[in-house]
């Protein structure tokens, strides 16, 4: 088969795909560029939708609230997937141990990821209750503290609370995937190793990580798209207070969307998250890319 | 043969079906889940409207507050899919109309309504002269207070400025019978904002004057200074930064506060054993005033029923409307929200066995004080939430605070 046909073979098993994603995704996403230069608000009556330019990217980008939340979810994406990386493959190391009753453990630690994110953060909102939740009981009974806090009430500490119980949803999956890659490593190269006197920590360093950071990278590329995207856990656990200490920037283009009713703005705070992601992605791309070359 | 057969029960069905569809008509309706009338309340309002009404149906929503505006927003794009009754905070109307997510239903209301019914429950769905609904839930923010704790602490009269509030909360907190005497809404939520109105009304102040912030100073300023002082010197419960409407009631009801602010459907549930360790040592009465300035305060956070202009079943809905907010189903279910209907509070339906709350009534709903007409009302509220919630939390001062919140204000497009 010449070249030529066989590039065009690729584009036609593709096309079905590429049709699909353009209709749900790439259409979408242009129309929300274009409502982003223009004034078009929310409303039932007829309008005038004028094009304005860059007006709205400015307005927002001299929004100090805006940038501040822009600030925040960038800590809440670093701090969170950071926490998740080295928390799952922590856990991938201690379950790709042999020991009695691993499969139950490996069984029941994807639990928090299964459960949905809505119900994750209820869940977590009563345990930082600030009169009758657990970890105030388990704190004060274990003497860490001397009277209950008000966990989600500091606007200094509402954000890593909340970081917190993200991070527990969500390293289950990056603990399963760092185990699955941590599987396929052969025995006898760490038995090799172990033998010419390896320590554990030189043959995590030198042989697993290596080996696992492939596949990593993938999840935490997941990972951070969705962080930074991050809505429903603070919807539900602190409508972005105390005193906005956890509105992250999502929470704005829904604010600016749906509270507020102005769509163009609200395309135009969508579009600076959208790209702002796109550039995480990219980082992330050139990282696995210098690691392919480097195997 | 069987092929036959199978057309045959097809059509049929298809028959059956259509007919079915000409005879019914399916309201979709949008309530809250909290505070005024009870989920079973409305369901049993609603399945005796279905009843005298056979042939339409409606389908109930509820929501939490937070979630009302946007929901109500959100569907007045979906077409014949809408919502076809919903219910709609006294803060909206400026908004709604001018962008046409209701029905302007001023042709529709019998004209000799309008003096039967309180002017403060018609301000609920006026804008511009116009009428976008019915008023319903007639509600405002009561000061509740724990009389054995009182009586407990030597207080023998309940206070009647706000001054005195913070004095017999300190009696109270010296005395060890509570470790906050007071206990507020005041999580960065429209619930706080009603809190701050009150007490703004209390020492005279106002939002806007002359479409310009106006709160920098004067009774507003002295307001969060209010909040700022019962704070500082915890007589106010910290936990209150969290709270919603809800959580005061549950903290109230265990007796760990002397004082709260809440709404009307408190005064059964904080009564009822099942709910409340306080029941039967309970007073309710006005937000008091303060001294030469004011005699008692109030907000106006009552709630109207209107129709979506997406609606495909305006009548059907205005009669569903017109159920809920008569004078008959009113006084049925006035233990969780009073009636809109002045003659209801001579009732004695209405009046038995919360004489106190129907007393409050009558004095609140006559100082009933507006949140800010302004068709950016969101906005503008959720800047103020922001701004007095850090103050609260000692982030700024109130003159900071405040100057902040009106440098805000001016800036919303």
């Amino acid at each position: 088969m010449s070249a030529i046909s066989r590039s065009r073979e690729k584009w036609v098993l593709l096309f079905p795909a590429i049709l699909v994603l353009s209709l749900i995704t790439v259409l979408p996403f242009l129309q929300t560029v274009w409502t982003s230069f223009t004034d078009a608000e929310i409303t039932a009556r007829e309008q005038q939708v004028n094009w304005i330019g860059l007006e709205n990217y400015i307005w927002a980008l001299t929004d100090p609230d805006f940038l501040e939340a822009l600030g925040r979810t960038m800590y809440f994406t670093v701090v969170s997937v950071g926490l998740e990386g080295v928390l799952g493959i922590a856990v991938a190391l201690l379950l790709n141990q042999k020991f009695r009753g691993r499969w139950f453990l490996r069984v029941i630690i994807i639990l928090p990821w299964a459960v949905p994110t809505i119900v994750n953060a209820v869940a977590w909102r009563l345990i930082y209750h600030p009169d009758y939740g657990a970890l105030n009981s388990l704190l004060l009974q274990l003497g860490f503290i001397d009277s209950y806090t008000s966990w989600l009430g500091d606007p200094d500490r509402a954000l890593n609370m909340v970081i917190l119980a993200d991070v527990w949803k969500n390293f289950p999956l990056v603990a399963y995937i760092a185990l699955a890659a941590m599987q396929t490593i052969p025995g006898d190269l760490l038995k090799a190793a172990a033998i010419e006197g390896a320590g554990a920590w030189k043959r995590f360093h030198s042989i697993t990580l290596p080996w696992i950071i492939g596949p990593m990278l993938v999840v935490l590329i997941l990972r951070t798209i969705e962080a930074f995207r991050v809505f429903d856990i603070i919807y539900v656990m602190t409508r972005g207070g105390p005193s906005d200490g956890t509105k992250t920037a999502s929470f704005y283009v829904y604010q600016e969307y749906f509270s507020y009713l102005r769509s163009g703005s609200g395309a135009s705070y969508a579009v600076v998250v959208a790209g702002i992601s796109a550039v995480l992605i990219l980082a992330y791309y050139a990282g696995i890319r210098r690691d392919q070359r480097g195997a | 043969m069987k092929l036959k057969t199978l057309m045959a029960v097809t059509a049929s069905a298809a028959a059956l079906m259509t007919s079915a569809a000409m005879a019914d008509t399916t309201l979709n309706a949008l309530f809250m889940s909290q505070a005024a009338y009870s989920e079973d309340n409305i369901k049993s309002m609603t399945a005796s409207f279905e009843a005298a009404n056979p042939g339409t149906k409606v389908d109930l929503e509820f929501v939490p507050y937070e979630a009302l505006h946007d929901k109500i927003i959100a569907a007045s794009g979906a077409g014949d899919d809408g919502y076809d009754v919903v219910l709609f905070d006294v803060i909206w109307p400026a908004e709604f109309a001018e962008r046409g997510f209701l029905t302007d239903v001023s042709d529709r209301v019998a004209a000799d309504l309008t003096s039967k019914i309180f002017d403060g429950a018609w301000t609920t769905v006026e804008y511009d002269g116009k009428r976008y609904g019915m008023p319903w839930i007639l509600d405002t923010k009561y000061l509740y207070y724990n009389t054995e704790i009182l009586a407990n602490a030597g207080i023998e009269t309940p206070p009647e400025t706000w001054a005195e509030v913070l004095e017999q909360a300190k009696v109270i907190k010296d005395k060890g019978l509570v470790e906050y005497p007071l206990v507020w809404s005041w999580s960065q939520s429209e619930a706080m904002i009603c809190d701050f109105t009150t007490l703004t009304a209390a020492h005279g102040g106002s939002f806007f004057d002359d479409g310009k912030p106006a709160f920098e100073t004067g009774g507003a300023k002295a307001a969060l200074d209010y909040m700022k002082t019962s704070l500082g010197d915890g007589l106010t419960n910290p936990s209150s930064l969290e709270y919603f409407e809800e959580d005061v009631r549950r903290v109230f009801s265990a007796g760990d506060a002397a004082f709260a602010m809440n709404w009307t459907y408190m005064n059964s549930l904080v009564n009822d054993p099942n709910e409340s360790k306080v029941a039967g040592k309970v007073g309710v009465m006005s937000a008091p005033g303060v001294d030469g300035v004011s005699e008692a305060s109030a907000v106006n956070g009552s709630m109207g029923l209107g129709i979506p202009s997406n609606s495909p079943h305006a009548d059907q809905a205005w009669a569903f409307i017109n159920h809920l907010t008569n004078q008959s189903t009113q006084e049925e279910f006035a233990n969780l929200s009073l009636p809109i209907w002045k003659a209801s509070y001579s009732q004695s339906a209405v009046t038995d066995g919360q004489e106190d709350l129907v007393a409050a009534a009558d004095k609140s709903i006559a100082v009933m004080y507006p949140r800010p007409l302004v068709a950016s009302y969101t906005e503008v509220s959720s800047i103020l939430q922001k701004h007095l919630h850090g103050s609260l939390l000692d982030q700024t001062t109130s003159e900071e605070a405040l100057a902040n919140a009106a440098k805000r204000v001016a800036r919303i497009r």
